[in-house]
């Protein structure tokens, strides 16, 4: 098992290393410029030198090496130390957003909290309420609990989160003024009332994405969950006298959770990437909201710092996700 | 004596009223919503609006202008004039006198050295400087004594009010940013995203792209204000989010910039938490028509340069048939509503520079529009539908940039147009690409592949001399340039040049204002190379507890944020 997790990090290095380049080529042959939205009163010869200060008039390779330098080892010693409190990175040139002329790194650090607390909770909400809906769906299937857990689920996954987000905001914030329609990221929970505040600013954007989140992984849980119910092994577990309940939550839960355990693993890469929508709705200034106003402003390195870290993400729960699997499956085994 | 006793507590309560109202912080906290976040505050490197006014509140300028567009004199005694002595008899230098007493949040004086470090700041070579268009032509600015700053023209100046003007040229304290001078200038992060000032309010934290946490500045000038103690600047979202948290749930007390719907408008002010503040500036919506060919035909390198006149526009009677066949009333209210109305003019406001005779246009007039173009020749021969001269259909591109509001205009005018007998192909850009400026890409505004292309344009302050320059001979985009250059229409008129020139010669105000109004009308009804539409104002929210809001078009909108105050 370690073997083969040592092989496959050796083979993410290239991976990696062709996802960025490709990433910085697309960016970078796309149509667009970082002055594009400024006012038509700034004069060209202005935009032109602006453009040079933003180091845009070096070859593209150049620019390539040196965001691979930024990116690989002059941001790796900034954090180190922040960490420690070192001054090994010294003076060395950090990735630079072209919108706010300050580190990417930093920026994206600020953001972090915030989409870890509402897309992170949403995740773990909507995951437990997932599991036990997809359970009891299969169990007592064609069910009226199941018929209306696949309803629900339906709605969750057809209708768009800027459309349940903008109908909640109408009815709770608007109309019975129960929730904040803005969510205010300065807030810190210091004492109950803050808490409680922390929880009333968060309940809308949480309840959008878990009610997303919850009917997709249901829908998972039920599928593997009938799967396994028809087997062979659930018959002799039941002839042997086992009760309902070790049958079903030990014996049959525990197979099915394999497919299951490997969706949720690959979908904690999305948490980071953020909930561009409903971060934008809720006016919640995470990583989401960070990339698509960088991407509307053409901040390259913003975009291209961001879509890296989530390839680098995705690379590695992929990663986790298989060994889960030989961890839940002993049948498993990539050696 | 009860009585005696109510009494003399009701007179002391009303005593106490105003002094209370003129204490500084006294009115708590104030939140402000701008439906985009403001990235970096200071304006030397950024010229995008929402840093600009979030900067205001902290960094202020010499002098700035009020909303009816006058000068201000703001850290200084009085407005440099002629009359007074302050602009030099030959219009090369201006002298400010700063206010004496005046200190940066930090508790250290402010002096003419900051502002002499401002210019120099700015015009460094290196640092690429937004505002560089507002120290052209500037020679030397320098600091004979702390309360003198001397600004020296290259050349006589006759609008010498550019530097160290408005909310886009404040004056940066020199001893926070002295080591961030040219390419320096991204390094010093602190010091752009918490600039040290002299404005009512200092920043506390500054999250870029998301919140900025304000309190009041303890040093600045006027003892009594600002009358709030925090203020919290969000931003992001939508204009419609940042509307409805002002009008409809009372969360916030200011949102900048509600330009939605005038029905979706209507339905928010149901909310009554809030109102609605409108404004005109310059910024006008028009088509502009290219008088060069942009036919693909043509090989790349002439297409839409002046070695071939446009084979339909460049017919007077054309362009004006055109021009008559416009609703412009109709227009604005779907567009715009309450923040628009029709305009003839290219320069609308202010009052001085404005031509007033100009509104022939606002009338529709499609007979008239249809017997001009019989008269020019344009006559449907084939029964197609379609007008012809010489075997030349009147066929036009018509492009601008994605916008909602601007499809819905292409669609309307469009079907205008087609009553007329032209046929019109739609395309719209996005405006990345479309004002992005890039040589390479065939859809900039500036390439103009094109026959007809909208857009909206203003200018920076009161003075429209550098707007009107863009329209002359040389400055039309060329291959030779790079496609660079502001005259997008090829418009070239050897007496527009000259008047151009004459008015950069000119001192006096009210000469001033003749030449400029002659030069709108040469551009607008003289010659319809320019088809104004709509004159687009500014419309802002605010809680109906907010008060002091004037709402300025010709500066930063949070300008006298420092007056506002609690309505109680």
């Amino acid at each position: 098992m370690l073997t083969y997790t040592f092989r496959r990090l050796l083979i993410a290095i290239p991976t990696l290393l062709f996802i960025s380049l490709i990433i910085f080529l697309l960016l970078d042959l796309a149509p667009g410029d970082p002055l594009a939205q400024m006012p038509l009163t700034v004069p060209p010869e202005v935009k032109q030198k602006m453009r040079e200060a933003l180091g845009l008039g070096e070859p593209i390779h150049i620019r390539y090496a040196l965001w691979l330098k930024q990116f690989f080892i002059v941001e790796p010693l900034h954090i180190f130390d922040a960490m420690f409190g070192t001054n090994i990175g010294g003076d060395a040139q950090r990735i630079i957003s072209w919108q706010t002329r300050s580190p990417v790194a930093d920026i994206i650090a600020q953001r972090i909290p915030q989409t870890l607390w509402v897309v992170g909770l949403a995740y773990v909400v909507g995951v437990a309420i997932a599991l036990p809906i997809g359970i009891i769906s299969a169990y007592k299937q064609y069910s009226w609990f199941d018929q209306i857990g696949t309803f629900i689920s339906m709605i969750g996954f057809s209708v768009p989160t800027f459309f349940t987000g903008v109908v909640l905001i109408i009815i709770f914030a608007v109309n019975l003024q129960w929730f904040p329609s803005i969510y205010n990221t300065t807030h810190k929970v210091t004492d109950w009332d803050s808490f409680v505040f922390q929880l009333r600013q968060m309940a809308m954007p949480v309840a959008v994405l878990a009610l997303y989140n919850a009917s997709q992984i249901s829908r998972f849980m039920r599928a593997s969950m009938l799967d396994n119910l028809r087997q062979d092994y659930v018959r002799t577990a039941r002839a042997k006298g086992l009760k309902e309940r070790v049958v079903v939550l030990t014996h049959v839960l525990r197979n099915s959770m394999i497919p299951v355990v490997t969706v949720i693993a690959l979908g904690v890469p999305t948490i980071f990437g953020g909930a561009i929508i409903t971060e934008q709705v809720f006016k919640v200034n995470g990583l989401g909201q960070l990339l698509i106003t960088a991407i509307h402003a053409n901040d390259l390195p913003m975009v291209q710092t961001l879509t890296f870290i989530f390839a680098i993400l995705i690379v590695l729960f992929n990663l986790v996700a298989d060994i889960l699997y030989g961890i839940l499956d002993p049948r498993i085994r990539y050696d | 004596m009860k009585l005696m006793t109510l009494l003399l507590g009701a007179g002391a309560t009303l005593a106490l009223a105003p002094a209370a109202m003129a204490e500084r912080g006294a009115d708590g906290h104030v939140n402000v919503i701008y439906s985009q976040a403001p990235s970096i505050l200071n304006p030397y490197l950024s010229s995008g609006t929402k840093d600009i006014e979030a900067a205001s509140l902290i960094i202020e300028p010499l002098i700035r202008y009020d909303e009816t567009g006058q000068i201000l004199p703001w850290l200084v005694e009085e407005v440099p004039t002629l009359e007074n002595g302050g602009v030099s008899e030959d219009l090369t230098t201006i002298t400010y006198k700063i206010k004496p007493g005046l200190k940066w949040s930090d508790g250290t004086d402010f002096t003419a050295e900051d502002a002499v470090f401002t210019a120099e700041y700015c015009m460094h070579p290196e640092g690429g400087c937004a505002q560089l268009a507002k120290f052209e032509g500037v020679a030397s600015v320098t600091a004979p004594d702390p309360l003198t700053v001397v600004v020296t023209f290259e050349a006589p100046k006759p609008f010498p009010y550019g530097p160290f003007s408005g909310g886009q040229s404040p004056i940066i304290q020199k001893a926070q940013f002295a080591d961030c001078l040219g390419a320096r200038a991204p390094e010093c992060t602190d010091a752009n995203f918490m600039p040290i000032g002299t404005g009512g309010f200092k920043v506390d934290e500054f999250r870029p792209n998301d919140v900025i946490t304000l309190s009041a500045n303890p040093e600045y000038r006027d003892p009594a204000k600002p009358a709030f103690a925090t203020m919290t600047f969000k931003g992001g979202g939508d204009a419609a989010a940042a509307a409805r948290a002002v009008l409809e749930t009372g969360e916030f007390d200011y949102a900048w910039n509600t330009q939605l719907a005038p029905e979706v408008l209507e339905e928010m002010m149901k909310g009554g938490k809030g109102t609605l503040v409108n404004a005109f500036g310059t910024l006008v919506e028009r088509i502009e028509i290219n008088m060069t060919d942009p036919s693909p035909d043509l090989p790349e390198g002439e297409r839409s340069t002046a070695m071939h006149p446009h084979p339909i526009l460049s017919d007077i009677r054309v362009r004006t048939a055109l021009s008559k066949a416009i609703d412009r009333q109709l227009l604005s209210d779907i567009g715009y509503g309450e923040a628009g109305r029709p305009t003839c003019n290219l320069v609308p406001a202010p009052a001085m520079f404005a031509s007033t005779d100009n509104t022939g246009c606002i009338p529709q007039d499609m007979e008239g529009a249809k017997a001009l173009l019989d008269e020019a020749g344009w006559t449907d021969t084939d029964g197609d539908g379609v007008r012809d001269k010489d075997g030349m259909k009147f066929s036009m591109v018509y492009q601008t940039s994605t916008n909602a509001v601007r499809q819905d205009f292409q669609a309307i005018i469009k079907q205008w147009w087609e009553e007329l007998g032209v046929e019109v192909e739609l395309k719209n850009v996005d405006g990345s690409v479309f004002f992005g400026g890039d040589p390479g890409s065939p859809d900039t505004f500036q390439k103009f592949y094109a026959d007809v292309e909208m857009y909206a344009n203003n200018f920076d302050g009161t003075d429209p001399e550098s707007y009107l320059a863009m329209y002359t001979c040389d400055k039309a985009p060329k291959p030779e340039t790079q496609w660079q250059g502001e005259n997008i229409n090829r418009f070239c008129d050897p007496a527009y040049d000259a008047l151009v020139a004459e008015l950069g010669q000119t001192g006096e105000l009210e000469k001033r204002g003749e030449i400029a109004r002659k030069l709108n009308d040469m551009l607008t009804k003289e010659s319809m190379v320019i088809i104004p539409l709509v004159d687009r104002g500014r419309l802002s929210a605010h809680a109906n507890t907010l008060g002091g809001v004037v709402l300025n078009t010709w500066d930063s909108e949070l300008w006298n944020a420092a007056d506002w105050y609690r309505i109680k």
